[in-house]
């Protein structure tokens, strides 16, 4: 018997493959609602239903909620998983599933809104126990002499983000008290005029710090667990290129008590379904910044390392079901990499659009391709860049590093131009292989290649 | 009528020699016909019920033809749908249709009405001409851009 009847998955790419692979396996149908241009997609194709929702812009098709809403009526689905991006983290979705009598594959909307805004986020957590980058615990007010005082106190350099903002947008770094007034009030108008909210708030900035995040998973009989940690530091951009778990140097204790800190806090605030706390890992500390309420793309990393099925999982949880596991069954074994592959030109990173002529997938022990592409797929301009995700597992560290280099070069991929070119250079990196850099490494890699 | 009992129509058909079976049962009825050439596919079912939204294969993918012996479209401007929703030949059960085949029809006015969410949606013809043909039938769940009608 199938946990859920049917479900429609409101998303497009890797994620609506690879949330229709978890539904197929658990006998539960599907039903793809794609754009226009998306009719080609692999998961259209497999999906039991299909739906065309729109033309192809976002806002027309999968940002479009009631098309989405009354294609889940008109094929009598009983619930809807957002994937990531798009809708995955709108309050206002959410709510209107549910009010409409469906499932929603995910947090209740009161926490996707508490942790939407990063003010309300961060006093939530930090009521938690959850440790916080120190800051102005708030949102800032007008007044430039209190705002001088609270920047004094957490100690230059500091960092204005905007509390609508989050994954790296809406932020700017202040090096001394001259530019606080200027960065205070350009970040304000920026955050008032891309995300209609104009509250910002202070935190120290750390200077070298790593990416390291924590997966939890929480079903709704009160049971948490976290599913170990990800360190995500090689970024672009704010845009993460390539995460690993475990993350390199964290110990078994420090793993149990962060993982514990946030178990505690999904419990508290009655948290439901896949989340992920993000923290900046600096001199042996973590610190908070925000909490992701969604399935992530890294999410097969933490899959790889531990045996479980995050979306099996998700979809389980949203059914009513309890945990499938306790903490103690899970197991960290082995090294997990993945290395997101992008159709941009791997020097530029301008995104590159177009016909994949011809493609062969890796494989062999250890790897997993996560990818909607073949042969013949026209990759559309109207989306984000990102075309699959190649995940490599070694019993270490080392092992899973010489199998993706391995895979990458077993891969061909023609028609576009794509990041693999980037992700083998990576690979050899000796700054990467040896693990544990921090979140400015790539950039500073790329800056000195590009000067070479 | 369910989709189970409806799979299970196909099958009889399918191990028969049968070219057609036709169920009424009550103010439902179903009609299954074997199409001209294979199909990859199982043969959509035409089912006809009393303004119930049907359950089998109930979107058809836009290009889709259906297998039976369908000829393609006549000439003329087509309507796609706008939205996702159920289609509704008029304004209510009793009311009569706001266009039958023949009628003519100028820019602006109601072809007819789709529901989604609990709200009813005026669909507003965009050419004028004559109804030349009706592609979807009353209850019947349609999709963004799907052909509703074809007007010279």
């Amino acid at each position: 018997m199938a946990v859920l009847e049917k479900l429609v998955i409101a998303n497009r790419g890797e994620i609506a493959l690879r949330i229709l692979r978890a539904c197929h396996s658990m006998g539960i149908k599907t039903v793809a609602v794609h754009s226009t241009v998306d009719r080609n997609l692999k998961h259209v194709a497999l999906a039991d239903e299909a739906v065309c929702i729109g033309p192809a812009p976002g806002t027309e098709s999968y940002l479009n909620i009631p098309a989405i809403i009354a294609a889940t009526e008109v094929t009598d689905s009983v619930a809807v998983h957002p994937g990531y991006g798009f809708l995955a983290e709108n309050a206002d979705f959410a709510e209107r599933v549910e009010q409409s009598g469906f499932i929603f594959v995910g947090p209740r909307p009161e926490t996707i809104r508490l942790m939407g805004d990063k003010v309300s986020a961060i006093t939530a957590m930090r009521e938690a126990g959850v440790p916080c980058v120190p800051g102005s615990d708030g949102a800032l007010s007008d007044d430039l002499a209190e705002n001088q005082a609270i920047a004094r106190r957490i100690g230059y350099p500091v960092i204005i983000k905007a509390a609508a903002g989050g994954g790296g947008r809406g932020m700017r770094v202040v090096h001394t008290e001259a530019h606080l007034s200027n960065a205070l009030q350009l970040t304000q108008r920026e955050a008032q005029t891309i995300f209609g909210d104009g509250t910002i708030y202070m935190e120290k900035f750390l200077t070298s710090p790593r990416h390291v995040e924590v997966q939890v998973m929480a079903d709704q009989h009160g049971n948490a667990v976290h599913i170990g940690e990800r360190d995500c530091s090689t970024q672009r951009r704010h845009q993460k290129v390539i995460e690993e778990a475990p993350a390199p140097g964290i110990t078994p204790q420090q793993r149990a008590e962060i993982g514990g800190v946030c178990v505690e806090a999904c419990k508290r605030i009655g948290y439901r379904g896949a989340g992920t706390f993000e923290f900046l890992f600096d001199s042996g500390n973590f610190y908070f910044i925000e909490m992701n309420t969604r399935i992530q793309v890294e999410h097969p990393v933490s899959e790889r390392i531990t045996g479980v099925d995050l979306i099996k999982e998700q979809i389980r949880v949203a059914a009513g079901e309890r945990l499938s596991y306790t903490q103690d069954d899970i197991v960290i074994r082995g090294h997990a990499i993945e290395c997101r592959i992008n159709a941009e030109d791997p020097e530029t990173f301008m995104p590159c659009p177009g016909t994949i002529s011809r493609f062969h997938a890796p494989g062999g022990p250890g790897i997993r391709v996560d990818s909607h592409i073949y042969d013949g797929y026209t990759v559309p301009p109207h989306y984000d860049s990102m075309i699959g995700k190649l995940i490599a597992y070694g019993e270490d560290r080392e092992s899973a590093i010489a199998r993706m280099r391995m895979a990458l070069d077993e891969t061909v991929l023609e028609g576009i131009k794509t990041n693999i070119p980037l992700h083998k250079w990576l690979l050899r990196d000796p700054g990467f292989i040896e693990g544990g850099f921090n979140i400015h490494y790539l950039e500073k890699r790329l800056k000195a290649r590009a000067s070479d | 009528m369910d989709i189970r009992k409806i799979k299970k129509l196909i099958e009889l058909l399918e191990e028969s020699s049968l070219t057609e079976i036709e169920i009424v049962e009550g103010e439902e009825s179903v009609r299954l016909a074997r199409g001209g050439q294979m199909q990859a596919a199982p043969a959509p079912v035409v089912v006809q019920t009393s303004g119930q939204v049907p359950a089998a294969e109930a979107l058809p993918v836009s290009g889709d033809q259906p297998a039976s012996e369908e000829d393609q479209m006549p000439e003329g401007e087509v309507v796609l749908s706008p939205m996702v929703g159920t289609f509704y030949g008029a304004s209510s059960p009793e009311a009569p249709a706001f266009v039958k085949l023949g009628d003519t029809v100028g820019v602006g006015d109601t072809l007819c009405i789709i529901e989604a969410m609990k709200m009813f949606n005026q669909i507003e013809s965009d050419v004028s001409g004559t109804v030349v043909a009706i592609l979807v039938e009353n209850g019947q769940p349609v999709e963004y851009d799907q052909p509703l009608f074809v007007v010279r």
